[in-house]
């Protein structure tokens, strides 16, 4: 096999590994502090990927625009959905929040589907079909940005947690959350305001990803264990780690589509998941879990 | 105290047992055909998920061994159809047995267990969308052969009365479970696993032959799907979508409780009719309204429909 076919392929996959991380960030933060796995994730992107999307065809905003509107906003709704849906219906159960998690996403999917039907959305604007030479290989503009935003993300959100007081109150709840109710911190409003934190992030991953990728009903779906096997394989609640398995999985499944096909390409992130909750549910990197 | 659930199971289910003489065949029956299926699938979640407090996300996993086992000795090896059945049965045993000895093994449970099921589902639906043995993106279809020998009949009556009989015997299953030591056990380790372990009970051992068991009935469940649709494919047998059908049905109707998996699948189908006659054909609408009727239940009824109490006595 060539150099340059091996090479390609790593870039490539690390351009995807890239995504992958982005829209793990939030899934991360979420699961480091509340503890629960939100299964509604992916449904989130993809709703943020169609709230996008119509804010491009009707109103002919540019997705990067787009993100300053929808961040604000997709905190909104994951503030209320944790406050009001999720944290009551899990009554702190483990099992329990997954089942409302799954049952928010089994709604959020559907819904979209029979308002936007199952068609595949694009949107079109010169940018999405600009590329950079890097002699192995033509690299898609918007992958490079979505590579210097899950580094700028990831860091704005690490500066979040551990230089701001908010950041210490998230941490605080993570680390104790009795003791942090005891000092006057109001749990379950942190927990709304992190689910809303991660509910922003992966709206912004919505709006990075959009000019390279397409919206359909079931985009997120494409996304959720991918992103899970991110978080787990990162440790959960770690943004480096995140940063880090988002690359390797983007690796893995390039290597494994070149090796075995792409119908099978999939095969390596599930089996990497698998064999990672199996064996190191605690993650690759040595992360606290 | 007396709940809905045992007062409302028996008529039900001897009603649905009536009912292919008031419908012989056609719309009706294809309806209460599908019922069944659900109950049965959901009553093998209720097994590991209600029984055993392991919520599996990948019940699809046990679901499409069966189905996919059955079609594919039937299909590429020539097997008789009952025979074919009987190994898809053992089958999809073996590999509840598998996973949950690897699993468990592992120490993993919550929503790491409800993840890694995920993960080996969607690892089988990928194998066998990908290779043309099982069908890859079409699917297999067994060729039509009418006739008790080969599991496929000219009365939709008799596969009717045949997945009738197993979810009664699912039933009692359950309830043989509920009575036995094993039921006990798996109680204690459902409730508090590292009391029931310093009891002398092996919680590996017990959550592992609950797999195999829950497991065995999904794959059941398959093969019924299989020998009356004759045909199945990878979304079909290892989607999701089936997985999510499987939990849906004993979470509405009452976990851990015999009829709370037939009661919720009957719940289910006349809200997606009601859903249907009312919205038509929009897609999609009467899914949405299952995770609004799933997240409600989790929240006010955490008991199902099974656990809606009659009398204030309890």
């Amino acid at each position: 096999m060539s150099t340059a076919l091996l090479l390609s392929a790593l870039v490539g996959g690390l351009a995807n590994g890239a995504v992958y991380a982005l829209v793990a960030l939030g899934l991360t933060l979420i699961y480091g502090v509340l503890h629960i796995i939100n299964f509604a994730h992916g449904s989130l992107l993809m709703l943020a990927l169609y709230a996008s999307w119509i804010l491009w065809s009707a109103l002919g905003v540019s997705p990067y625009v787009a993100l300053v509107l929808l961040a604000p906003l997709f905190f909104a709704l994951g503030y209320a959905l944790q406050r009001w849906v999720i944290g009551p219906a899990g009554q702190g159960r483990d099992a329990n929040v997954l089942l409302v998690t799954l049952g928010v996403s089994i709604v959020i999917d559907n819904l979209a589907l029979a308002v936007f039907g199952p068609a595949t959305r694009t949107v079109d604007i010169p940018l999405a079909t600009s590329t950079i030479d890097l002699g192995v290989m033509y690299l898609p503009l918007p992958r490079l940005i979505a590579f210097v935003a899950a580094l700028l993300l990831s860091g704005g959100l690490w500066l979040l947690l551990n230089r701001t007081d908010l950041g210490r109150a998230i941490r605080a709840v993570a680390r104790e959350s009795d003791a942090a109710r005891l000092v006057g911190i109001r749990v379950a409003h942190i927990h709304a305001v992190t689910f809303g934190i991660g509910t922003a992030s992966v709206a912004a991953a919505a709006c990075l990803l959009l000019p390279s990728f397409y919206v359909s009903p079931d985009a997120g779906y494409a996304f959720v264990l991918v992103a899970f096997t991110v978080v787990v394989m990162g440790g959960m609640g770690s943004f480096p780690g995140a940063l880090l398995a988002g690359l390797v999985i983007g690796v893995i499944e390039s290597f494994s589509g070149l090796w075995f096909g792409p119908s099978l390409a999939p095969i390596g992130i599930y089996a990497a998941f698998a064999l990672v909750l199996l064996f190191r549910p605690t993650g690759l990197f040595g992360a606290r879990a | 105290m007396t709940r809905w659930g045992a007062r409302a199971g028996p008529p039900l289910l001897l009603m649905l047992g009536a009912l292919p003489f008031a419908f012989p065949s056609g719309f009706v029956l294809t309806t209460a055909t599908l019922l069944l299926l659900t109950a049965i699938l959901g009553q093998s979640w209720n097994i590991l998920g209600g029984y055993g407090g392991q919520s599996s996300f990948g019940h699809a996993l046990f679901y499409g061994t069966g189905a996919f086992t059955t079609a594919l000795l039937q299909v590429r090896f020539g097997w008789n159809a009952w025979v074919a059945a009987a190994a898809a049965i053992g089958a999809g045993t073996l590999v509840g047995a598998a996973a949950g000895a690897l699993v468990f093994r592992q120490g993993l449970r919550g929503s790491y267990f409800a993840l890694v099921t995920l993960a080996f589902a969607e690892i089988a639906r990928v194998l066998v969308a990908s290779f043309d043995i099982t069908g890859g993106g079409f699917g297999l279809l067994v060729p039509l052969h009418r006739g008790a020998a080969s599991f496929q009949f000219s009365d939709p009556r008799l596969p009717y009365w045949i997945a009738w009989t197993v979810v009664l015997a699912g039933v009692l299953l359950t309830i043989g479970i509920e009575r036995s030591r094993f039921g006990a056990r798996l109680a204690a380790v459902r409730e508090n696993e590292d009391a029931a372990r310093a009891l002398g009970i092996a919680p590996v051992q017990v959550k592992t032959v609950c797999t195999a068991i829950s497991a065995g009935l999904a794959a059941t469940a398959g093969v019924l799907y299989l020998q009356i649709f004759l045909f199945i494919d990878a979304a079909n047998g290892f989607g999701v979508g089936v997985s999510v059908q499987a939990l849906l049905a004993p979470i509405l109707g009452g976990l851990a409780t015999p009829w709370g998996a037939l009661l919720g699948a009957l719940a289910l189908r006349l809200m997606a009719e009601m859903v249907h006659a009312v919205a038509g054909g929009l897609a999609g609408i009467d899914l949405a309204l299952f995770g609004v009727i799933l997240i409600l239940i989790l929240r006010f009824a955490p008991g199902g429909i099974a656990g809606i109490r009659l009398r204030r006595d309890a």
